[in-house]
């Protein structure tokens, strides 16, 4: 079974009308020297028997566990509509639009996509989607170097480790040279910035909130950024900027962030993702697939992929990026979802990750020997600090049906006892409760 | 259609959330919270959900069209991989589980399937080791050529120059570029196939690899091969597999054989997963022994008691090109297609797409010029040449097979052809939808001679007629910006 609707007679007539014996004939330009040295692959099997398999498979990972585990991924409830929405096989059976009659409802939910995005970050344009938060903070690195003709980025270290090592492995065959400045008392160091940033600086980057789950206001960081003629990039999560000030309103030139937090599962990572917004001096300078507005031939608005010259198919090796595929019914999932949520809802909903989060914090607080980090406010997640190893705390914490969250030692030298955690709007008043007392157990 | 924000009302609510805790007005400074709320929809759940089924009937898609989108292998998703998606257990599985202490039993079933993904890929493709990571096609070429990179600087040579052919993707020089390669174009010769004078000219100890799709976008196998992976090993450089066209192959020859060194596959066109509208698909990349050790990190390998664990442990690896473990949920979906067909299946996928392809290119010869004519693999790509000197072109011709129903095919590309035309039917169409397809074309060919205005003026049936898409790139419009 391979899905092939031929019958035999069919096959006949079809080889009949080629001129050709067998199916096999077909495949003459590859000589028998050409030919697999192996091919062993197992019998294929039916559909109820893979439905099986992946039954199996499925459970031998946990379910169940009640999660304080975000470090930039986080477990928000997903509205049903917006599976009921991207399971339509009209939207995710199609391809990149590229023939713009026959697609114009993907390109309007892009173009509405786009504009949501904007309305996020408060910036002026934004691309139709990247592949993740981490390839989408790379390709704003280097739409700041082509933009600025300069190579030196300094980065925050409350940008997401995983990021930051993704941009040191993407940058490792082009000279760009990287500043990484400390994180003090929560919040991106000015003092070690400034000390850095020169006119040879492209780039100033930092994430809000940052890994620590700290806010902080980068207004003063871009004004100082734009006086060297540098760029700044915020990394941002788009939930908290229900609730946030925006990139836009910091001043930042381009914004990037990972978008699962927008109706997508966390699927064991991925596919997430990207999204990119920029101010519109830089539009022309931005990588990736985007939608505009037009009109057709009798005046009608319609919808097309545009500013395509700036695209691999077109511009080949001088292409402001290679992507092609991007990750369309993710942007199809957020945009559905801000739809649900509206205006008022995603204020809302920003507002009681706040507040569970707080509340979180003053029960664990009073845990003997936990301490809550407060040097500066947080969104929907902080650090613990506990009287010994977060590794095993954490492992003890599963027994007890939690993931308590992210140890700060593995990315963070000296962290060893620091936790990380996180609490969505799905976490209730007793499932913290919960989690406290075991905590206070296991400690 | 207007867009969700002009059905927009003040006040309208779409989801109910969970109750605050607490009535208290948040307290978080106002310094840190942003002036102005953004503007997003007030609609109803079933305004929404209205809106974007609307949308979603605007578009055409493989459930309901013929789709032979050359180069996309456009083949039918099959519903049962959706199913396995949902099982509870993979569908909301953090990925940093594992990546915790004793956490990596949680998640042995993830693990699982991306180990023997990688394990079925790797015989498929003659290659010794997969990296699952990749996110998407191109992305699995921009890891391919940092590989390449990687192997370069640890023998020690600093080779400058990747080898693309004149037919080759967009994204094989922009990716090679974004590796810091300077990419090296070498011309077709009669028959389609890489010049083999030309490339012999071109190649020298500077040159890191030769980067080819095979069968080449011509939809032709070129048999050669071995002769230019001969030579470009001699040389010093390596070979990589542009994937894309693996429809054509499974089970008659591996890229591993023929002597790739570096292969990235699509999930997405070969496997039966999903396009998803431009994505999630996902760029798995293989490599042979030689180039094993720059994988990125971390991989998934196999203990003595048989579990599974994540190994961060490769100090020559290239690093992190993805936050996790890739697109898990594409790599679940191939998984489960690889499964039902085995080994036979996929065997067949390859032998009937090709036999829909020489079907398509044998009826259509007589009516447009074939710039190629020889068997071709599971694409054949024409030229509008004949019917442009009449005045109609590709994009006209495209138009009109719109109106007919039926996807038009990729279009101006391969560059190296004029008014091309790229057809690629799949293995799971059946003989009366090409014949439907090839009758179209034919009426197209014919009312070029007859009456070509008619042509000229499709769409008349989707819901938008012809876009200007100068005013698009010209007026700047990528984003609503509320009503007057």
């Amino acid at each position: 079974m391979s899905y092939i609707p031929h019958t035999k007679e069919q096959t006949q007539e079809m080889l009949k009308a080629i001129g050709a014996s067998s199916i096999d004939e077909l495949f003459k330009d590859i000589r028998p020297a050409l030919r697999p040295r192996s091919f062993d692959i197992p019998e294929g099997l039916s559909e109820f028997d893979v439905i099986e398999r992946m039954r199996a498979l499925a459970s031998k990972n946990a379910t169940g566990l009640i999660n304080f585990l975000g470090a930039g991924f986080y477990d928000h409830y997903i509205p049903a509509a917006v599976d009921a929405i991207t399971e339509r096989s009209e939207f995710y059976t199609a391809y990149t639009p590229y023939q713009p009659e026959c697609s114009q409802g993907w390109l309007q939910a892009i173009y509405e996509y786009q504009t949501a995005i904007c309305e996020l970050t408060g910036l002026d344009a934004a691309n139709a989607s990247l592949y993740d938060g981490g390839t989408a903070l790379y390709e704003a690195a280097l739409m700041a170097i082509r933009t600025t003709g300069r190579n030196k980025i300094i980065m925050d270290s409350g940008v997401n480790l995983i990021y930051r090592t993704m941009l040191y492995t993407y940058t490792s065959n082009l000279s760009v040279e990287f500043v990484e400045t400390p994180v003090a008392h929560g919040q991106s160091s000015r003092e070690e910035i400034y000390k850095h940033l020169d006119d040879k600086t492209a780039a100033v980057i930092v994430q809000n909130p940052n890994f620590f789950g700290t806010i902080d206001d980068h207004s003063d960081i871009a004004e100082k950024a734009h006086l060297c003629g540098a760029l700044v990039i915020a990394s941002v999560y788009p939930v908290s900027l229900g609730l946030l000030k925006t990139p836009g309103e910091i001043g930042a030139d381009i914004a990037t962030g990972e978008g699962q937090s927008l109706g997508l599962p966390l699927s064991f990572g991925g596919p997430y993702l990207g999204f990119m917004a920029c101010k519109k001096e830089f539009v022309r300078k931005m990588p990736g697939r985007i939608a505009g507005a037009t009109v057709d031939k009798d005046g009608k608005r319609g919808f097309v992929l545009t500013l395509q010259a700036r695209e691999q198919h077109i511009r080949r090796e001088r292409a402001t990026s290679n992507i092609c595929s991007n990750e369309a019914l993710c942007a199809l999932r957020a945009i559905v979802y801000t739809t649900l949520l509206g205006k008022q809802g995603l204020k809302e909903l920003a507002q009681l990750n706040y507040e569970r989060s707080e509340f979180a914090k003053n029960e664990l607080d009073k845990i003997k020997g936990v301490e809550v980090k407060r040097s500066s406010p947080t969104f929907n997640e902080f650090t613990l600090a506990l009287p010994r190893n977060a590794d095993k705390v954490v492992a003890e914490m599963i027994d007890k049906g939690f993931a308590a969250g992210f140890p700060l030692g593995r990315f963070y030298k000296g962290m060893d006892n620091y936790l990380l955690v996180s609490t969505t709007e799905k976490r209730t008043e007793e499932e913290i409760k919960e989690f406290a007392e075991a905590l206070r157990v296991v400690i | 259609m207007k867009l969700i924000y002009e059905k927009s009302i003040k006040g309208r609510r779409g989801f109910r959330l969970p109750k605050a805790l607490a009535s208290k007005k948040c307290d978080l400074p106002k310094k840190y919270q942003r002036v102005k709320d953004p503007d997003l929809p007030e609609v109803s759940e079933l305004d929404c959900v209205r809106h974007f089924t609307n949308l979603s009937r605007m578009n055409f898609s493989v459930d309901s069209n013929f789709y032979p989108l050359g180069s996309c292998t456009m083949k039918y998703n099959p519903k049962f991989t959706e199913k396995a998606l949902k099982l509870e257990g993979f569908l909301e599985l953090h990925p940093l589980l594992p990546q915790l202490l004793g956490g990596g039993m949680l998640a042995q079933g993830s693990l699982e399937v991306i180990y023997e993904t990688e394990r079925l890929l790797c015989e498929i493709t003659g290659m010794d080791a997969f990296t699952m990571q990749p996110l998407a096609g191109a992305h699995g070429e921009l890891t391919g050529a940092m590989l390449i990179a990687a192997y370069h600087k640890h023998k020690g040579s600093r080779r400058k120059y990747v080898i693309v052919p004149d037919s080759s993707h967009g994204t094989n020089p922009a990716s090679a570029a974004i590796a810091g390669y300077e990419v090296i174009v070498v011309r077709s010769d009669k028959d389609g196939c890489m010049d083999i004078g030309a490339f012999k000219e071109k190649l020298n100890e500077d040159v890191a690899a030769v980067m080819l799709t095979c069968p080449n976008t011509l939809g032709i196998f070129n048999p050669r091969i071995k002769e230019i992976a001969d030579l470009a090993h001699k040389a010093g450089a390596l070979m990589y597999y542009d994937g894309a066209n693996l429809n054509a192959m499974m089970g008659k020859c591996r890229p591993g054989d023929l002597g790739f060194d570096v292969v990235h596959l699509n999930l997405h066109k070969t496997f039966g997963t999903p396009h998803g509208g431009g994505g999630p698909g996902a760029g798995p990349v293989g490599v042979n022994d030689r180039l094993v050790q720059f994988l990125p990190i971390s991989k998934v390998s196999k203990r003595d008691d048989g579990t599974l664990y994540l190994d961060y442990n490769n100090p020559k690896s290239i690093g992190y090109i993805a936050p996790f473990y890739g697109n898990f949920a594409v790599i679940l979906k191939a998984y489960a297609y690889m499964l039902l067909l085995g080994k036979e299946g996929l065997t067949e996928v390859s032998e009937y797409a090709v036999l829909n392809a020489n079907y398509c290119m044998k009826l259509l010869k007589d009516h447009y010029e074939l710039s190629y004519d020889r068997t071709c693999m599971h694409e054949c790509v024409f030229s509008a040449s004949r019917q442009a000197d009449k005045g109609v072109h590709a994009i006209d011709i495209a138009k009109y097979l719109i109106d007919k129903g039926f996807h038009p095919p990729t279009i101006y590309f391969p560059l190296i052809v004029k008014e091309a035309m790229m057809i690629e039917p799949t293995e799971t169409e059946s003989k009366e939808t090409i014949d439907e397809f090839i009758a179209a074309m034919i009426e197209i060919a014919k009312l070029t001679e007859s009456d070509p205005q008619v042509i000229k003026d499709a769409p008349q049936k989707a819901p938008v007629k012809r876009l200007d898409e100068t005013k698009a790139a010209r007026d700047l419009n990528l984003r609503f910006k509320g009503s007057p």
